[in-house]
């Protein structure tokens, strides 16, 4: 039978090693200790919350999901709860499943570099910054009734009325969104047609496909916040 | 000294220690490569690495602290379990007895508790770490993915373990998680085009994951499964599957 693997050509890999054992597994034992001992002291001094007894008919306000999902909780004010819920998460899962398969160019494989990779670092780190931020904004600065709060202001009930929400008419909607994935596409493949090139139509589409979502749920978040845009689409079968 | 040597001797030269520990510590490559190769646990590792793989600026040791940190939720997890029973009832008595009967139990919880977070923090920036020496770019594509899966799994231990103190805290949190289940498209009651599945909210995927239309015992039931079998199950067969593959995959990848 064939055996199906990648054809790597014979490389020189220059004979570096050491030991693993003490070189290796001493750092590992000494970080092992460490993070134990930092975790115990922590645990001694900072207690775990605890509420009261769960009761399902007074819900907490803010009621907010552990920190590391409140990206996504926020994300539920710009957009309905099945894109900012379900579908967003799974995008950006199977997006980041996406990136090896996705990325061919072979430098910078092994060792820390941004010249030779400037593209795909600047889009994952804007991701990974992103994604923080929303938590970030998530977890400090939404009060009750997930109202904004700066970190300096006090959380309170009586906060003014947001202003009305509106949604943007149909076609118009529409127009908006194809017109941004038409050019998001086009453009950059007509003014770097070596990196359409390098990448082929399909690594293009999806890669180009993947970083104009982010990019537009973004936007939509700016729309909404400037002005104060409800749906950019609004069906009556779906919204976004 | 002479005395020293000896009881050395005593204790070594027999058959009881050699038949336990099958090489001499005097320092010698062929130890140094027997202590790796003739340990279980420690031959997770070859025998020799190249240097930069060792450093702790190129790794930052987050995977190997992630890993740490899961053995170490798993031991206090396991002690959590003595004193915790998951049932309605009882469930939220049990968190205030850890908290101010049970000796040590408040430092036992709080333990377990930081564990957690501190491991999907380390988790996140290990993700990080392979992103940034592109580590993910061949032959090691499939040991991205493995990882992205055990991302995903390690936020949904830190998620079912949040309902089990049955505190108002870990309540809503979940709540407020779940119901998103409801709008999936398609397979959530209030989700787009569901009708057309005719879901409704006791046959939707909500009422799967919480065994019920509400937060109530069988969620509890199930957070509490999920979280101490069948989602470290999972997770602990795919880092053997992570582990075997930075083997595999020609070791920890660096310059060529
Ligand atoms: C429970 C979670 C995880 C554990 C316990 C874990 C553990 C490890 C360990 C111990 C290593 C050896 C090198 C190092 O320490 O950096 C490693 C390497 C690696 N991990 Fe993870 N990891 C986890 C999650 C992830 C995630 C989320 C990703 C990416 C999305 C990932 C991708 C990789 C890759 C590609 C390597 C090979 C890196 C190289 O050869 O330089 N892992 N992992």
């Amino acid at each position: 039978m064939e055996v199906r693997q990648e054809k790597r050509g014979v490389v020189e890999v220059k004979d570096d090693k050491v030991f693993t054992w003490p070189t290796l597994v001493a750092k590992e034992f000494l970080a092992a200790i460490f993070v134990t001992v930092g975790l115990l002291v922590y645990s001694y001094f900072t207690d775990a919350p605890l509420r009261e007894l769960s009761n399902p008919g007074q819900a907490e306000n803010p009621a907010k999901a552990p920190w590391y999902f409140l990206g996504l909780q926020e994300a539920l004010v710009y957009f309905d709860p099945w894109f900012a819920g379900v579908v967003l998460p799974s995008i950006i899962v199977v997006g980041l499943i996406m990136i090896p398969y996705l990325d061919n160019n072979p430098k910078g494989n092994g060792y820390y570099c941004y010249k030779e990779r400037k593209f795909s670092i600047t889009v994952f780190m804007a991701g990974y910054v992103l994604w923080y931020i929303l938590i970030y904004i998530g977890t400090a600065l939404r009060g009750p009734f997930w109202a904004f709060f700066w970190p300096w202001e006090k959380w309170t009930h009586d906060f003014p009325t947001p202003p009305p929400l509106h949604s943007l008419p149909l076609p118009l909607g529409v127009i908006l969104v194809c017109g941004f994935y038409f050019l998001g596409m086009t453009i950059p493949a007509l003014v770097k047609k070596d990196f359409f090139q390098k990448l082929g139509v399909i690594r293009y589409a999806l890669t180009m496909g993947l970083l104009l979502t982010m990019i537009a749920t973004v936007i939509k978040m700016v729309f909404r916040l400037a002005f104060n845009v409800k749906y950019i689409i609004a069906t009556p079968w779906i919204n976004i | 000294m002479k005395l020293l040597q000896q009881l050395i001797k005593l204790i070594t030269d027999n058959e009881i220690w050699r038949s336990v520990f099958r090489h001499g510590y005097s320092d010698t490559p062929r130890n140094r490569v027997l202590q790796i190769i003739s340990n279980i646990w420690l031959h997770l590792h070859p025998a020799k690495v190249r240097e930069h793989g060792t450093k702790i600026r190129f790794t930052w040791c987050m995977g190997g602290i992630t890993f740490f940190i899961f053995l170490f939720e798993t031991i206090t997890g396991i002690l959590l379990m003595f004193y915790y029973v998951p049932d309605v009832n009882r469930a939220y008595a049990d968190i205030v007895d850890l908290m101010y009967v049970v000796p040590f139990g408040r430092f036992l919880r709080n333990s377990h508790r930081w564990g957690a977070h501190a491991m999907v923090i380390t988790v996140s920036i290990h993700m990080l770490r392979v992103f940034l020496t592109g580590s993910y770019k061949p032959p090691r594509q499939f040991n991205w993915v493995v990882g992205v899966v055990l991302l995903v799994l390690t936020f949904l231990l830190s998620f079912t373990g949040y309902l089990l103190p049955w505190d108002q805290l870990g309540y809503w949190a979940i709540t407020v998680g779940t119901n998103m289940a409801r709008a999936t498209p398609l397979l959530g009651h209030e989700g787009p085009f569901s009708y057309i599945l005719g879901m409704k909210a006791n046959n939707d995927v909500r009422f799967a994951l919480l065994g019920g239309t509400m937060i109530d015992a069988p969620a509890l039931l199930r957070a509490y499964v999920w979280h101490c079998v069948g989602i470290p199950v999972i997770a602990a067969a795919l880092m053997m599957v992570h582990f075997w593959r930075v083997r595999k995959d020609g070791g920890i990848s660096g310059p060529l």
